[in-house]
């Protein structure tokens, strides 16, 4: 699953840095210098991604295979779960990463500010994104349990009666996609941090002396200047969360029923169950939805960022 | 990349080839071999690891090497449901497996390959002690492949005794029984109904355990199911199941907390008579005993109860099988071990280490007095074959991987019981066509 979707970051953004430099003359190292590299990503990339397109279509059973056509495909697409975890997928998707762009750059204007113990509190924000997802996920799962988790017993204290979370057909996959934001907020903040501390401090000088409020400084400096940092964590949480599958497979493993499957806890149940072919078509299926959509939009906010 | 010359191009692919030969070479290498020298041997044992599980196996290992002093057998463990599955068959496609595994008979037992992993051993001398309602869970083709471990067990409700006897109630025979209990049950302030859910496989049981009810219905089920003739969505028999897990979560009777209590929980409430009765494998037993000794002889056991009570049947979980596959390098050693376990000295070691739960599947071997409480009320069904049915996962090779999503579905409200039903007709269809049975094409 990952080494399907990591090609597309990393072919999408530096093109425009290197290809020009390229272009000037010839490279600066003897071409034996790229075999050691050359031979790993041979061996552990290219190879293992194109198989994939083949074993994508035949029925497989590790040791020996029967070429069966598109009929993994058509399986896939009538699979019952499928519908319900290409729309969860999306909507864990959009949710994670909008709720890390609107609380990351809120965190990073507060911690960029002259606050006290500013070094520690940046420090930890950042810890969540340094534990397990795994741990996260045994956690929550306990801090979320119905009646006796932490967290609705503090709710009853206050005289709210918390839902099931994690249980409750209509909010597992909100739970844990808020648990997501917690824990992956904090790069959101880390890179939002780097692009406010990078505008220079003369913008906000000379707005204050044109009388801008705080408000308008925000929206009218902050906001737009720190597109690129926007730009980053947008591409960077909305592959997350497309591509998400451990921190869901840690809280609900797709439950309750099929409430909180996303297309990747749909695939790895098929490779659970020894369908590696229709698996694997199933991950070229997750690699085409995710190029498809991370391809245009990285394409749009790194034009943007390029006029300005 | 920006090669050009075609003498990169060489270089390159020579050094791919260097790298495919190296990782070639290693595969052959690692497979784990024999023990210490000067005639002492050491086998390796893949077992799951439930604490049950282990206990036997080490008694087992044990006491074969008191037997064969020159022998020794090393317990390896692992995980247990889907992803213990997932081992199994990599390591055996890799060639990695141990000299000897546990593994279940029946469904699962099919989808190892077995004509093409395992030594088929049916011509051995000690098949001779194996029962003969064993021997047709662990055949492919024409060969037998493994020996049982384990006892038989059942797919039925345990219940409180007490609870029962405080309330003046009686076995049900009969769903409609079954849900007046229930109901009597509740009135008096116990959860009637124990469900887990957050153990996503105790949801199967409704369905499950009420095979032996369909079985005694429509004989031919398990065949045309096979076939892809019969379906649970259609077939009045089958979808009972469905039903009546939809019509007892309507009706209220599980415990409030069903959608995030666990398994270790519901044994706990059902010890402690907080929950009446819970539709679960009698593989519980051996847990209630570890946990709850001094309550395990409350615990009682009955059949899912289905419409006609002449016909109320147990479904019956044959015990898994010990294996033997083709990459082991110590193959005398193997069988030897194999022919131990199906011996009565190797009943008698695991009624040691873990007391009899339920009756062996190798001949000769009977079971002490003190056997619990729920083992003495499963015998009368296991020894009348006209009282119970293996469950369908040992008469057909088709099983979905989905049904647990499905019954925790259907017994939350999410899914009606006719549409769950369909849902997993769906589900098998993927099995069938990976294991290529005719007829789902």
């Amino acid at each position: 699953m990952t080494v399907n979707t990591a090609p597309t970051v990393s072919a999408t953004r530096p093109r425009q840095a290197e290809q020009p430099k390229r272009r000037k003359g010839k490279s600066a190292y003897p071409y034996w210098f790229y075999l050691p590299a050359a031979v790993v990503y041979t061996a552990l990339f290219l190879i293992p991604t194109f198989a994939s397109f083949f074993f994508s279509f035949t029925r497989w059973t590790l040791t020996d295979f029967t070429f069966i056509g598109l009929d993994n495909f058509v399986q896939f697409f009538q699979e019952p779960a499928l519908l319900k975890g290409l729309t969860n997928t999306f909507i864990y998707g959009v949710v994670t990463s909008t709720l890390k762009v609107v609380l990351g750059m809120l965190l990073a204007v507060l911690l960029t500010s002259q606050i006290i113990a500013r070094g520690y509190l940046r420090s930890v924000i950042f810890f969540p994104v340094l534990l397990s997802s795994i741990g996260v996920g045994i956690v929550f799962t306990i801090l979320m349990d119905p009646s006796k988790g932490m967290i609705n017993k503090a709710l009853a204290v206050v005289g709210v009666e918390g839902p099931a979370w994690l249980v409750d057909p209509a909010w597992a996959l909100m739970s844990v996609a808020l648990v997501d934001v917690w824990k992956g907020v904090g790069l959101a903040t880390v890179i939002y941090i780097a692009g406010i501390v990078s505008i220079p401090q003369e913008y906000f000088e000379a707005a204050k002396v044109d009388g801008a409020s705080s408000f308008k400084s925000f929206f009218n400096i902050t906001l737009p200047l720190a597109r690129p940092a926007t730009a980053t964590v947008i591409i960077l949480s909305l592959i997350g969360g497309l591509r998400s599958f451990d921190l869901i497979w840690a809280m609900t493993k797709g439950g309750p029923g099929f409430t909180s499957d996303v297309i990747a806890s749909v695939i790895f149940k098929q490779y659970q169950a020894g369908f590696y072919g229709l698996s694997t078509a199933g991950n070229v299926v997750l690699f085409l939805i995710v190029t498809a959509i991370i391809l245009p939009l990285s394409m749009f906010l790194n034009r943007k960022e390029v006029e300005q | 990349m920006a090669i050009t010359g075609t003498r990169h191009w060489a270089a390159l692919a020579g050094g791919v080839t260097a790298l495919a030969v190296a990782l070639t070479g290693c595969a052959g290498g690692s497979t784990s071999g024999s023990g210490g020298g000067g005639g002492e041997k050491t086998i390796t044992w893949l077992v799951d690891n439930t604490e049950n599980t282990v206990a036997y196996a080490e008694q087992l290992a044990k006491d074969f090497t008191a037997a064969n002093p020159t022998i020794k057998v090393e317990v390896e463990t692992r995980p247990q449901g889907g992803e213990g599955d997932n081992i199994v068959k990599t390591r055996l496609s890799t060639g990695d497996m141990a000299d000897v595994f546990s593994y279940n008979s029946g469904s699962l037992f099919h989808q190892i390959s077995p004509e093409q992993n395992l030594v088929p051993v049916t011509s051995e001398p000690y098949m001779a002690n194996v029962s003969d309602s064993f021997k047709p869970v662990v055949t492919a083709g024409k060969e037998i492949y493994g020996v049982p471990v384990g006892t038989g067990n059942a797919g039925a409700v345990l219940y409180n005794k007490k609870v029962y006897e405080k309330l003046g109630l009686s076995v049900p025979k009969t769903w409609s029984e079954f849900l007046a209990n229930s109901r009597k049950i509740k009135e008096a302030g116990t959860d009637p109904i124990i469900q887990t859910y957050q153990t996503t496989w105790t949801s199967q049981l409704f369905v499950l355990g009420d095979f032996a009810n369909v079985a005694k219905a429509d004989p031919n089920f398990a065949a045309n199911y096979t076939a892809n003739k019969a379906k649970y969505a259609t077939d009045p028999a089958a979808v009972k199941g469905f039903e009546h897990l939809e019509e007892a979560a309507k009706a209220g009777l599980f415990n409030k907390d069903f959608a995030s209590a666990t398994y270790a929980q519901g044994l706990e409430k059902l010890a402690n008579g907080e929950g009446a009765q819970y539709p679960i494998l009698s593989f519980a037993l051996p847990e209630l005993k570890v946990t709850f000794p001094d309550k395990l002889n409350d615990i009682g056991l009955f059949p899912l109860p289905g419409e006609d009570a002449s016909k109320n049947a147990l479904t019956v979980w044959l015990p898994g099988g010990v294996y033997i596959p083709k990459s082991t390098k110590n193959l005398e050693e193997a069988k030897k071990f194999q022919a131990f376990i199906a011996s009565t000295a190797g009943c008698d070691s695991q009624t040691k280490a873990v007391g009899a739960n339920g009756p062996y599947l190798v001949k000769g071997c009977d079971l002490p007095d003190d056997v619990p409480a729920a083992v003495k009320d499963m015998l009368p069904y296991f020894e009348d074959e006209s009282k119970n049915s293996p469950a369908l996962e040992y008469l057909s090779p088709v099983k979905g991987p989905a049904l647990e999503q499905i019954t925790v579905e259907v017994g939350s409200g999410i899914r009606s019981a006719k549409d769950g039903a369909a849902l997993y007709d769906e589900d098998v269809k993927k099995q069938a066509k990976q294991l290529n049975l005719p007829g789902w094409n």
